[in-house]
């Protein structure tokens, strides 16, 4: 039954952001901010460009994220097969899920951080700024400095929910393996 | 001996008696021990209130915060502004067309906010240009100025522009009378027979705040010189002080000043609205007057001109217009909170008159009449006032009121603001204004609830108040606290110009709907580059129009070449940036004109004439960003008979 209801909330990844890069400068004591969804980016992103093409940074946009294009259809995988789950019930289907989940949240955070290191490091090598030894990184999950920018990485609302889906796989999976085994001991 | 040491004692002793400036207090600064908390505002913080004081002589319009007193802009509106183009763009340049033709500069006097049911609404500021009959407004959500209207039949635009209760109109009147209609040149000694008064009564539409002349109310030629319109029960009705009635046309400061009372004319808007529909109006034609109106969408300004209006003789239509005889020569009049109370400030008078509305009503009513002028009926003093202020000062020039009943009018000759009740007319406290105070301004005053916190003085000499600046010297306001029972000086600042009038609002009126960009997909200036790929050079004859655009760090197309000599280069520069306070500048030598400033999202137009063969560097001049000083370009300029062919480009090098 949560398994389900579980599975069913994702639904709502479609319509919220995932992630969220916040920055803060000087200049922008504000802050400017940088939302992700499935399918596209939001916020001060044009911002954000006009900003850092002075380090040679890359310009972002959409096509940039091929993920965009291919998460909606992953997420319709994901909530079919948890309600498939949930129909089924066994537990061999509830170790599939839980390891899906976890998997594919592995998997996107590899992902996440392969971009933020190849937007951080390769550089436009006639940046008018070039500090030595520098790389611009963004921080995968939490607070980073960047020369006079302050950069701030977490899940957004669509991030917690999918979060806390794969926490009631788990929750559920160690309920189902952990207890039981300790019962059958 | 003796008896010269004892005349030289006496007459050091004489000299050590000598008074210390005892008309203007004990202290000079006399501001009170808390004065420094109250007025400061930590760097990061914001002010509680806007002020918006006039710039007279300037013609643009001061904006200062308070109670710091720091300024904050200064708006350009009938005057050319080099430092950001305004009347010298080509899309501004309209905005200041009259029909004697540009007129780059005026007197500004009044500003006023607009109203809704008599109270400040956040939408406009309205303000007069004295010497060129025109009033302008201002968008409170930009800060700019984005119409004026050149008033027809008129002369000295004083009394203006004075909305009524829900901004129906603005008014114009002259201050100087002045031969109407198609037979303008006529000896000036016959004033009496030729010279007539004249009160605009300019329509404000409710949506888009155009204004338009509505209809013109024709008078004896008086000097109508301030007003104010009616709210709540005087609601429907204008007043405006007039002098001069003793019809003179030279050496005024002394013929003008003759009577011991002169006029408090009141004008029925709403009846002359009806006699318009009713068709009752004569045509005049004559000259024509223009409406300079900006486009927020194209980023550029059109005028219209215009011909014809409607004039209703206040003379034949009873009901119309009355006269209230008022102590001598008075200048400004002020209604109260309730809408109930007058007060017409006599400056030559002993004494300060409150008119009461309901009277002036019963007196019509009773037809107590003392006389009349071309048929227009003069109402009995006695019958029309509430009361006088007795004694209040010298001087008397404005008045505003608070929260608590009370009213305050500045004092021009004595210097000083003076603090009456307008129920019993007694005067209850003054304060010294240094020096000789024109108008002042409770934030609200002039509304149906005003504040009760400050009243500023709009001071015309600053003589030994700050360091010397040579001759010409600021002058100033000051901000009095009047939450108590006794006034307390508070702070003293310059001001741009000279302040007559302002107006000031609490900060959260307009701080919510402030504008921070102009959407570049909303752009619709035919001459708009929204992006890079769309920019161009496109010859037409010998005009030039450069479509560029500037982003930080850069112009594109930043190398131009095929201009020649004698060319009408058009630089039309649209910037790209959507962050807020990113505006570029753009300057290009030998420019007789201006620069430009250009806000994110907007395009501008300046008009370039090379007049030799070389290389020009243009450049940003707002400082923009960390590579603000690369952001620069060069165009050249070829003889007028050169083959050199028009390019443009943006980082391309020779191979």
């Amino acid at each position: 039954m949560a398994i389900g209801i579980s599975a069913l909330l994702l639904i709502a990844v479609y319509f919220l952001p995932v992630w969220s890069i916040q920055l803060w400068a000087p200049q922008y004591p504000e802050g400017i901010e940088m939302l992700i969804w499935l399918n596209r980016l939001s916020g001060d992103v044009e911002i954000i460009n006009g900003l850092n093409h002075y380090i040679g940074m890359k310009h972002i946009s959409e096509d940039m994220f091929p993920e965009l294009a291919l998460l909606p259809y992953g997420m319709v995988l994901l909530i079919v097969f948890g309600l498939f789950v949930a129909w089924r019930g066994t537990k061999f289907w509830l170790n599939a899920w839980t390891l899906l989940l976890v998997l594919s949240a592995v998997g996107l955070l590899i992902d996440m951080y392969q971009w933020g290191y190849d937007y951080g490091h390769n550089l436009d090598p006639k940046a008018a700024i070039q500090v030595p030894n520098m790389a611009y990184q963004p921080p995968l999950l939490g607070y980073k400095l960047l020369l006079n920018f302050g950069a701030y990485s977490i899940p957004d609302t669509g991030g917690w929910i999918f979060a806390a889906v794969i926490g009631t796989a788990v929750i559920f999976w160690a309920k189902e393996t952990i207890i039981k085994r300790k019962q059958h001991a | 001996m003796i008896a010269l040491v004892a005349v030289m004692g006496v007459g050091l002793g004489l000299t050590g008696c000598k008074p210390k400036s005892p008309i203007n207090g004990e202290s000079t600064s006399a501001a009170s021990g808390s004065a420094a908390e109250e007025v400061y505002v930590a760097p990061g913080e914001k002010d509680d209130y806007y002020l918006f004081t006039s710039g007279g002589f300037s013609g643009q319009l001061g904006v200062y915060g308070l109670p710091s007193g720091r300024m904050l802009r200064q708006i350009p509106i009938f005057s050319q502004h080099a430092e950001n183009g305004w009347g010298y763009s080509e899309e501004s340049k309209p905005m200041l067309m009259t029909s004697y033709g540009f007129i780059p500069w005026d007197d500004s006097h009044h500003p006023k906010l607009s109203q809704t049911e008599g109270k400040q609404d956040g939408r406009w500021l309205f303000i007069n240009g004295n010497n060129t009959p025109r009033i302008a407004r201002i968008d409170l959500k930009t800060f700019r100025t984005v119409e004026i209207i050149e008033i027809p039949n008129s002369s000295g635009n004083h009394s203006s522009p004075f909305p009524t209760e829900n901004t129906e109109y603005v008014v114009a009147g002259t201050r100087f009378a002045v031969p109407m209609g198609d037979n303008r040149d006529v000896a000036i000694n016959t004033y009496k027979e030729n010279f007539k008064g004249m009160i605009s009564y300019i329509s404000v539409d409710k949506e888009s705040g155009h204004m338009d002349v509505a209809f013109q109310i024709l008078l004896p030629g008086f000097d109508y010189d301030l007003s104010h319109a009616g709210k709540g029960p005087s609601h429907g009705w204008s007043f405006f002080t007039t002098y001069n009635t003793e019809e003179s046309h030279t050496m005024k400061e002394v013929n003008a000043s003759q009577r011991d009372k002169d006029f408090l004319t009141a004008i029925n808007w709403k009846l002359a609205e009806q006699l318009v529909a009713e068709g009752k109006f004569e045509e005049y034609g004559g000259r024509p007057y223009y409406v300079n109106r900006w486009d927020e969408a194209t980023h550029s300004a059109v005028s219209t001109q215009k011909t014809g209006t409607k004039v209703l003789d206040a003379s034949k239509y009873p009901g119309l217009v009355y006269f209230l005889p008022c102590p001598k020569s008075p200048h400004g009049v002020d209604v109260n909170p309730t809408g109930e109370f007058i007060v017409a400030s006599g400056k030559l008078a002993a004494t300060l008159p409150v008119f009461q509305f309901s009277k002036i009503q019963e007196a019509i009513a009773n037809n107590d009449f003392d006389g009349d002028v071309n048929g227009i009926p003069i109402l009995k003093y006695e019958s029309v006032i509430a009361g006088e202020v007795a004694k209040p000062g010298l001087g008397p020039l404005h008045t505003e009121f608070d929260d608590k009943g009370f009213a305050y009018t500045s004092m021009f000759v004595s210097s000083e603001i003076v603090k009456w009740n307008v129920a019993t007319r007694e005067v209850v406290d003054r304060i010294p204004t240094y020096y000789s105070i024109g108008h002042l301004c409770v934030p609200a005053g002039d509304s149906k609830n005003p504040t009760g916190k400050y009243v500023i003085a709009l001071n015309k000499i600053t003589k030994d108040r700050y360091l010397p600046t040579g001759p010409e010297l600021t002058q100033s306001a000051q901000l009095i606290d009047i939450s108590g029972d006794k006034m307390r000086m508070l702070l003293d600042f310059p001001t741009i110009g000279e302040p007559h009038y302002a107006q000031a609002c609490p900060a959260s009126l307009l701080t919510e709907n402030q504008v921070r960009i102009y959407p570049i997909e909303e752009n619709n200036h035919p001459y708009a580059a929204k992006g890079e790929k769309e920019t161009s050079v496109e010859r037409k004859g010998n005009e030039v129009h450069i479509k560029m655009t500037t982003i930080r760090s850069h112009f594109a197309p930043d190398n131009i070449e095929g201009i020649k000599v004698g060319d009408k280069v058009y630089w039309h520069i649209t910037n790209l940036e959507q962050d807020w306070d990113i505006p570029h500048g753009f300057a290009v030598q030998g420019a007789a004109n201006s620069e430009l400033l250009v806000m994110p999202g907007e395009t501008a137009t300046l008009l370039w004439e090379p007049k030799e063969a070389g290389v020009v560097s243009f450049y940003c001049s707002d400082f923009c960003s960390a590579l603000h000083q690369e952001m620069q370009g060069y165009v050249r300029v070829s003889p007028a008979n050169s083959n050199v062919p028009l390019t443009w480009s943006l980082n391309q090098t020779a191979e």
